[in-house]
């Protein structure tokens, strides 16, 4: 981690400046006068700013707040009450409930959707890299070609592609079948064009061109030298895969029908569509469950998540 | 993998080493070839799993499954290049839920990306207090997975435990979430709590690139807040704008999760063909391959055409 954390080669640099860069930030001298200053912000303003932000944060919060307070309620009380505060504790009764239901079929999900998001992210990470950094740093036949279709690719709804793979993997037999999932979740058109940025931001082509004139051969200095420099932007490419497979719902839901198979995501909202075989209120803690892995995982690492959304941005 | 075992022996050589010596046969091919390697692991998937998939289904939505009788006999296949276009076109349900994601886009993409704009503007303002808690509550529903979104959505709307008609409960007032009427824009609203904080995110960041002596500029000239949004921030972040237009447009043509998720609690409001993906995945579930590769074929055109004339537009206005 500390590799990372102290990369001097930031991919968040572009675009992404701290929040209070120091042009912007407002005076704390209070404003003297209304009209004299117009650099001085009013109370008026500040409040009603803050106020509509408030109101903003109330309406991203909410669901999640009530996902919450609802899922630490003893069992079976999910649905009384306003559910917008806590009233008696049962979480852990309740995680353990969770893991009974269907011969603790939720932690065989979990675990699914934490290998189909690991392994492909892992692989399409490397993939990524390969060919973004070849496309930032070589010149080569095609290139215009491979970069234009990577281009298209992410132009075109992922999902339209589902259908039809389900039915080349039916006609050869990949339905109920791991790989039907992780083959199509490696290849990331996205993640290519992020390395690509990456890539031509920053790896210096005189680091490459020591390295060549030091004798080693560009799979070596790809593995010793631009791993090391593009690590930060790697772990933003991992993250933003890892995520996008996650929430790939079409495809598992068709490919796999076997439910030990499945990934959460497809387990839960199976579990949802049956109301009568599963209480809704494990489907309520498993929400739960199942998201707060991923929020704390934001929170702990915004500044890649914020580098590759803008990085996607700034063309 | 350590840097310092790298130049090795082969260091010593001098760089005109190259001209010479045994590898010089090879030298030029794998030149020319090492970057393609780089690219091969990439593009080969991607040639099964986005090239491969596009002719499959170009090539089997051109055959018609024919059910002879009462379909006791099994259906056979028929090489009709137009058939499945023709009924595709003819399908009021199909037709109808691609007017019903035109509808959505029209309205949800505008009212999502004027809320990111207008919070992005108010991050950005001198007035905004407590940023970083603001942007992290605008970013925290992106983080939750679309799927998990619409579970969570699906119980703030469910007449059971809806706490939004508890709360209205004390003005006299109930939503119905799943009316016919309103479904659609229930299901909006959940696309809209997920992605209106990464969109702000993006404006944000564009709006911090504008030049401070630019906005110093305009504070001399004697613009207010106001009119500095309006006259120099929102025209710097058209790019941003531009392209979260786009990507939000996608998104909604392959709108699928939320209402996939919302159907079977909605009482029906919401049918197998509420969407042209979910009319597609119902053709497969029937068994009619080649009629959902027809309407997949006939959304990725829509699709291609709406997102290059939008550039186009946008791109022409530009440059004028």
């Amino acid at each position: 981690m500390s590799a990372i954390s102290t990369a001097r080669t930031d991919p968040a640099a572009p675009g992404t400046r701290p929040a209070q860069t120091p042009h912007r930030s407002p005076s704390l001298r209070p404003a003297p006068n209304r009209r004299a200053s117009r650099r001085e912000t009013t109370v008026t303003s500040r409040v009603t700013v803050t106020a509509l932000l408030g109101l903003s944060a109330v309406y991203f919060l909410f669901p999640l707040w009530w996902l919450l307070v609802s899922a630490t309620k003893p069992f079976g009380e999910q649905f009384s009450g306003s559910g917008l505060w806590f009233d008696g504790f049962g979480l852990w009764d309740n995680i353990v409930r969770l893991g009974e239901q269907d011969g603790g079929i939720f932690w065989r999900w979990m675990l699914n959707s934490l290998m189909y998001c690991g392994v492909g992210a892992l692989l399409g990470t490397l993939f990524s890299a390969l060919a973004g950094y070849a496309l930032a740093k070589f010149d080569f036949p095609g290139r215009g070609a491979v970069f234009g279709l990577v281009l298209a690719a992410v132009l075109i709804p992922k999902v339209l592609f589902t259908l039809p793979l389900y039915l080349m993997f039916s006609s050869v037999g990949l339905i109920d079948n791991p790989l039907a999932v992780l083959l199509p979740s490696v290849v990331s058109p996205f993640g290519v064009y992020l390395a690509r940025v990456f890539a031509s931001q920053t790896v210096p082509d005189e680091v490459l061109e020591a390295g060549r004139l030091d004798g080693a051969g560009e799979l070596r200095i790809f593995r010793g030298i631009v791993v090391r420099m593009l690590l930060p932007a790697l772990v933003t490419i991992f993250l933003f895969q890892f995520v996008e497979i996650w929430n790939n719902y079409l495809l598992p839901a068709m490919v796999l029908g076997d439910d030990r198979l499945q990934p959460v995501t497809v387990g839960l909202v199976g579990w949802n569509a049956s109301h009568v075989a599963v209480p809704p209120p494990l489907v309520v803690i498993g929400s739960l469950v199942s998201v707060v892995p991923l929020l704390l995982a934001f929170l702990a690492l915004q500044r890649f998540w914020r580098a590759g959304m803008t990085a996607g941005a700034v063309k | 993998m350590s840097h310092s075992s790298a130049p090795g022996a082969v260091a010593a050589a001098p760089p005109g080493a190259r001209a010479s010596g045994r590898p010089v046969r090879h030298r030029p091919l794998s030149r020319a070839a090492k970057p393609l390697l780089f690219c091969a692991p990439f593009l080969v998937l991607f040639a099964g799993m986005y090239l491969a998939p596009i002719i499959y289904a170009a090539v089997s939505s051109l055959s018609t499954i024919r059910r002879s009788g009462l379909g006791l006999t099994a259906p056979t296949k028929v090489f009709d290049p137009l058939g499945n276009y023709t009924r595709a076109l003819h399908d009021d349900a199909f037709i109808g839920s691609l007017g019903r994601v035109a509808l959505f886009g029209v309205v949800q993409v505008p009212v999502m990306l004027g809320l990111a704009l207008g919070l992005a503007l108010l991050l950005d303002a001198k007035s905004a207090r407590g940023k970083g808690f603001f942007r992290l509550a605008g970013f925290l529903p992106y983080a939750v997975p679309g799927v998990s979104a619409a579970l969570i959505w699906s119980f703030m709307y469910s007449p059971l435990s809806s706490p939004v008609n508890r709360l209205l409960a004390h003005a006299g007032v109930t939503m119905p979430f799943f009316g016919s009427d309103v479904v659609l824009w229930s299901v909006a609203n959940i696309v809209t709590w997920s992605w209106a904080g990464y969109n702000t995110i993006i404006i944000y960041a564009a709006l911090q690139s504008i030049p401070a002596e630019v906005l110093e500029a305009a504070r001399v000239d004697g613009a207010g807040a106001f009119r500095t949004a309006w006259s120099i921030k929102v025209p710097a972040v058209r790019g941003a704008l531009v392209l979260t237009t786009v990507f939000s447009v996608i998104g909604s043509a392959q709108l699928f999760n939320e209402p996939a998720v919302l159907q079977p609690v909605s009482a029906g409001s919401i049918s197998s063909a509420f969407t042209p993906i979910m009319s597609a995945q119902s053709a497969v579930a029937a068994g009619n391959y080649p009629y959902a590769a027809a309407q997949s074929v006939i959304l990725a055109l829509l699709v291609g055409v709406v997102s290059i004339t939008f550039f186009k537009i946008t791109g022409r206005r530009e440059s004028a």
